[in-house]
């Protein structure tokens, strides 16, 4: 087995023994990086004389100490250019860290570079970046899922051991889905979203890709906590996510969503799904049928709010404060304006500008954005009623398997239903894991996602944990 | 001023045509929450319930400082201020 094949938890076995070294580690990645990049597209910029000059100096302290992971650029990472994919903000170097970038520095990680996404985290194939798509690792002519594409590719070609991305409405759990590997999406402020591009305020997370379960629990536990410059972290105790791993799920209720199963849901998913969940029945777990009866309305609910806080929060990139300046800078200010927005920023994000501003703008709150938000109440409670039965909810991850490059391009609905399953956990704030639970006829990755309270990563740890156990 | 228009000025960015036609499709497809009966119901736009967190307005430059930011700026920066095109 090649030294980048590893786990995190098996790496960090072999560098604590000195085994191997975290720069024979680093150099494995980066060997495979280069052989595989040109193909996947997964990686935008590597930092082969940073990963090399941190893999030599670190101290094997904790867990991710040597451990090699890619980053998608849309974290602050002091000495790199960070982009969101986005041409306008080609040149743009900040001058930090994003907190979880400090802390994975802290805890030893190594950084190896980049990865590729969706502009600005708005996407569900990494198609929309302008670096050009990544590729599905187990079908070239198929997109890996989005908007972190890049690392959950990374991840699954074993380029690098882990990675980061962000989850908004899915964009961790369904590429981790659609390549085959481990996506957590995390409680919402369980980690700081400082330094890290803002999309839609109130939904953002900042989430880890990686192998195993208990891969995504290891680097979780070196980013969770309370960050002062992040006033949404609450000052709640972060427990020791690998105690809970114990592989036993008997007595746990497991809700099965029959939403999750029902109308858009392709039928060799459902069933895969469905297979891996009565597993977890056979091994002890008691299972019971639920409704999130308000979850029809989800999609539409995101694409009203979503847009609304991505309109404002792009606001900032105007050409002036970063990045790059338009081709042609006009008469005056809004000239100005207009031509770099128009100029930087892709298709995609240009549409989410407009709705996020016509439905914010006077005449139209009330009928779209606070209406979406009423709706998002009734997504919540929904949750809240079936929580007070089960102890976590499985379906899927996404209504199909990797689809092909192109194939939604250029319908933007087509493309926004394939966050189906992934926004009512988002909307609720709640956290939600993506394991591979096998694969279709056409061999590719199918995953299964498992859902719990808010702050409640450990039960949904454990039943991930358990699933792989029986997996095998 | 068509509302259109209303919007891509508020908005700072032109599309084209065939955008627009786009964006149409998506507003059709918004219309399905006004089936919801969202009488009396709290709009959520903090899913955690915290509550306003505050703090004293103190300039902090450990994270980086006021030169560095500017430092970002592609345009010409005259007395830590960066040069834009007139206003009026």
């Amino acid at each position: 087995m090649n030294l980048n094949e590893l786990t995190i938890s098996k790496a960090h076995a072999g560098l604590k023994a000195g085994d191997f070294s975290a720069e024979e580690l680093t150099r494995a990645c980066l060997d495979r990086i280069k052989k595989r990049n040109k193909d996947l597209n997964a990686f935008i910029e590597v930092d082969e004389e940073g990963a090399l000059q941190a893999a030599r100096n670190v101290e094997i302290k904790t867990p991710l100490s040597g451990i090699p992971m890619g980053i998608k650029d849309i974290y602050c990472v002091k000495g790199w250019e960070c982009t969101a994919a986005s041409k306008i903000l080609k040149g743009f170097k900040p001058p930090y860290d994003a907190t979880a970038i400090s802390k994975l520095r802290d805890s030893g990680t190594v950084l190896l570079g980049r990865t590729n996404m969706d502009e600005f985290a708005c996407g569900a194939s990494t198609e929309h970046s302008c670096f050009g798509p990544t590729k599905n690792p187990h079908d070239l002519a198929r997109v890996p899922g989005g908007s972190s594409g890049g690392s959950a590719a990374s991840v699954a070609d074993d380029m690098c051991l882990g990675a980061m991305g962000t989850d908004t409405g899915g964009s961790v759990r369904q590429p981790a889905s659609l390549c085959g590997c481990v996506g957590l999406k995390v409680t919402y402020g369980r980690t700081s979203r400082f330094g890290v591009m803002a999309m839609a305020s109130s939904w953002d997370t900042i989430s880890p890709f990686a192998k195993t379960t208990e891969d995504a629990a290891l680097i979780l536990q070196e980013i969770a906590g309370k960050d002062p410059k992040d006033s949404t972290t609450p000052d709640k105790s972060v427990p020791n996510y690998t105690e809970a791993l114990t592989g036993d799920v008997r007595g746990l209720k497991i809700g099965v969503p029959k939403e999750y199963f029902g109308e858009g849901v392709e039928e060799e998913t459902a069933s895969k799904v469905m297979e891996a969940v009565r597993a977890l029945e056979k091994a002890g777990a008691i299972l019971k049928e639920v409704s999130l009866p308000n979850m029809k309305y989800a999609i539409a609910l995101y694409y009203i709010a979503m847009p609304a806080e991505l309109s404002a929060n792009l606001a900032r990139y105007d050409g002036i404060r970063f990045g790059r300046k338009p081709s042609d800078t006009g008469e005056d200010l809004m000239d100005y304006y207009r031509n770099a927005r128009t100029e930087g920023f892709g298709e995609e994000i240009k549409r989410r500008i407009m709705i996020g501003t016509y439905v914010l703008s006077a005449g139209y709150y009330d009928a779209y954005y606070k209406k979406a938000q009423q709706v998002r109440t009734l997504v919540i409670r929904d949750f809240d009623r079936v929580f007070e039965e089960v102890d976590v909810l499985c379906g899927p991850v996404s209504p199909y398997p990797a689809f092909k490059l192109g194939e939604n391009l250029d319908d933007p609905l087509k493309m926004y239903m394939a966050d189906l399953l992934t926004i009512p956990a988002s909307a609720a704030g709640i956290p939600g894991l993506s394991v591979p639970c096998g694969k279709s006829s056409g061999g590719l990755p199918i995953g299964l996602q498992i859902m719990g309270r808010q702050f409640d990563e450990e039960t949904v740890l454990q039943v991930g944990d358990a699933w792989e156990k029986i997996r095998g | 001023m068509t509302k259109i228009t209303k919007t891509l000025n508020l908005a700072r960015i032109n599309v084209s045509p065939q955008e627009e036609r786009k964006l149409d499709s998506v507003f059709e497809y918004m219309e399905v929450l006004n089936e919801v009966d969202t009488e009396g119901v709290e709009p959520t736009s903090q899913v955690t319930g915290l509550q306003d967190v505050m703090r004293e307005d103190e300039i902090d430059e450990s994270i980086c400082s006021g030169d560095d930011l500017l430092a970002c700026s592609p345009l010409e920066v005259e007395n830590r201020q960066i040069k834009v095109r007139k206003v009026l």
